[in-house]
Order: structure tokens, then C-alpha cells, then sequence
């Protein structure tokens, strides 16, 4: 099966992925071709280099090159969010002058993944995850405890969208 | 779907993705004293089952350029959240829609997803789109865009060496 990225890319027709960060045109069709429907086959990489027409060393090679530029963190399985009770997304009103300190406090526990700061009253945003519920809400508490800031516990309840990645022209 | 222990330590291996050589499936069998088939059964299994959302290319869109990433929340009607959550999931650009628990007072919304793009021009304008496309005018909706980020690690599935307990209470 042949994908039309690369040559229809090399023919001129840049403009729907015209990126922010400079990369060749092989680069952009494995950004956007492949996020999903990565093959299940003895050779991938080489299946993935006839589908555009190039060779398997090229496209091995381009991989590991945007992996070492820190422009995909992988290749390979992307799982489900994990069942509610197991994992939570946190959020903390925090006085602004305070957020570094606050949030270098929530990035200390182990079970904190993501910390971010988002614009809104609620500045501080996490996703603590855990073996168990006991411990999500026990990390929770030595939050609260630890900061003198309610936390806001925010568990997925469904989930719409399965996650089939992200094309490069939003 | 109950996961052997086989599965358990092929999710270990494979989480942190696959090796960039001719035979990955081989290379993470050899590992595991499996067939290159058996891998390749197993991860069809864990994707069907739904337990692997996908597999290929995992993008770092801030390392990309795309800085501009809002959290959209909605305080929509509980009637209504399952057909609105729906539409949303179906717009190209958002990349994730959860229903979540209100927090009253202090939290009204029910329902996030994420819009990415390159700056805030074009993420607001692909949300106005979505308002009026889908005549959301009438639902409290807020958008966060996201500042600094403090700490990202990806979510490990399972710690290596502590394989055993963590599915299980998941999943078994």
C-alpha cells in the first residue's frame, strides 16, 4: 500500500504541513503518516519505507534522528489512560508569587507525572498516579497538607476520544 | 481482559518503545524467551482488547512547536454530556475529551478535551468553529491554556521489578 505523503510533499505541495520546526519532507510524513497503524510485521520499518518509497536504513535512521532531537519521545504502544481510581488529574489555586515553590513541592512525590501551570485561577495542574486509590488520595492529602491548598480531585469518569494522535496541520 | 504474566512483562519492555533495528518484534521476543510471532500476537491481543490506544509514532508537540495547548471545560447538562462529548471527540485537533466531576462551587465543569495548535490565534478560532458548528453558544465553556510545564514524565504502565501487583489491581 502505497502513502502518497512523501511524493506528493517532494512535487511541491508543502503547504498543509508547513511546520514550525524545520524537518525534511521524510520526517513530516513519518510525524504524520505514522502516529498510528504502526505495523505488526516481522520487518515495520521496511514495510514503512516501501509504502514511501525509500529504504529501510533511511527510515530507521530518520527515526532515531528525531528521537535524539527530542521531537518524539518513541516509537511504540500508546496505552489507555488507566482505570479511575488509580490515576487523577489534580488541580490547585496558588497564589502566584508562590507557584514555583508550590509546584517544585507537587513534583517532588514520585506519583506526580505532569505539572503544569495553566492560565486561570486554577494555575497548577498534575496527574498523580499510583498502584492503588488509597495512595492517589494519600498524595492528595500530604498535598493539601503539605501546601495549605485545597486540591481539587478530578477523576476521569469517561472518556470519549481514543487517542489516534495528532496531525501536524492544527 | 486478565493479563499473564507474559503480558505483563512484554508491556515492561515495550513501554518505553521499540528498538529502531530491521526486527523489533525479534529483538523484544529474544528478550522475553518469545517468538517473534508470539510478540506480535500478544500486541495484537493488547490492542484489540483496547489496553494500546495505538501504536507508531509517539509526537512531542511542544519539542515541535506547538506551544499553544488549551484545556477547553464545559459545564454541559448531564443529559447531554454523552452526545456533546461525542461531537467534540470527533474534531480533528482535539486530541483528548473526558468527563469528569464537577467540584461545586469552586469547579462547574464536567467535560475537558485539548486543543493543540501552533499559537493561541488558531486554537481559539478552531474552537470558535466548534462552538458554532455544533451550536454549543448556549453551554459555559473556559479555556486554559497551559503555561509553564514543571514536570513530564510519561505514565509508566508498570515499574520494572514491580511488575506483578500494578496490572493486576488494574485489570485483574
Amino acid at each position: 500500500m502505497a502513502n502518497e505523503c512523501l511524493t506528493s510533499l517532494r512535487s511541491g505541495n508543502v503547504s498543509v504541513l508547513d511546520t514550525p520546526a524545520p524537518l525534511t519532507a521524510l520526517e513530516k510524513c513519518l510525524l504524520n503518516e505514522y502516529q498510528r497503524g504502526f505495523p505488526l510485521s516481522s520487518a515495520p520499518y521496511a514495510d514503512i519505507a516501501r509504502q514511501l518509497d525509500v529504504n529501510e536504513t533511511e527510515v530507521i535512521n530518520t527515526l532515531g534522528s528525531l528521537q535524539d532531537r527530542g521531537y518524539i519521545s518513541r516509537v511504540g504502544p500508546v496505552f489507555a489512560p488507566q482505570q479511575a481510581g488509580s490515576s487523577t488529574l489534580a488541580a490547585m489555586a496558588v497564589p502566584v508569587k508562590q507557584l514555583e515553590t508550590i509546584a517544585a513541592f507537587v513534583s517532588r512525590f514520585d506519583e506526580v507525572n505532569h505539572n503544569y501551570e495553566r492560565e486561570h485561577d486554577f494555575n497548577l495542574w498534575f496527574v498523580v498516579t499510583a498502584p492503588d486509590q488509597a495512595r492517589v488520595e494519600q498524595v492528595l492529602d500530604e498535598i493539601e497538607s503539605g501546601t495549605g491548598i485545597a486540591v481539587l480531585n478530578l477523576p476521569l469518569e469517561r472518556a470519549f476520544y481514543i487517542d489516534l494522535g495528532f496531525p501536524l496541520w492544527c | 481482559m486478565v493479563l499473564s504474566a507474559t503480558d505483563r512483562e512484554l508491556i515492561a519492555v515495550i513501554q518505553d518503545g521499540l528498538p529502531l533495528v530491521a526486527h523489533p518484534y525479534a529483538a523484544i521476543g529474544a528478550q522475553l524467551g518469545l517468538s517473534e510471532a508470539a510478540v506480535i500476537k500478544r500486541l495484537e491481543m493488547l490492542q484489540s482488547a483496547g489496553l494500546i490506544k495505538r501504536m507508531g509514532v509517539v509526537v512531542k508537540h511542544r519539542a515541535l512547536g506547538y506551544r499553544a495547548n488549551a484545556m477547553v471545560v464545559w459545564d454541559i447538562p448531564d443529559a447531554e454530556v454523552e452526545r456533546i462529548g461525542a461531537l467534540l471527540a470527533d474534531e480533528v485537533c482535539v486530541t483528548l475529551c473526558y468527563q469528569r466531576p464537577r467540584r461545586l462551587p469552586a469547579w462547574p465543569y464536567n467535560l475537558f478535551c485539548m486543543i493543540h495548535g501552533r499559537e493561541r490565534d488558531s486554537v481559539l478560532r478552531r474552537l470558535e468553529q466548534i462552538v458554532s458548528c455544533h451550536g454549543l453558544e448556549k453551554i459555559p465553556h473556559t479555556v486554559l491554556f497551559s503555561g509553564r510545564g514543571f514536570k513530564q514524565r510519561g505514565a509508566r504502565y508498570v515499574e520494572t521489578g514491580n511488575i506483578s501487583g500494578h496490572l493486576q489491581r488494574l485489570h485483574g
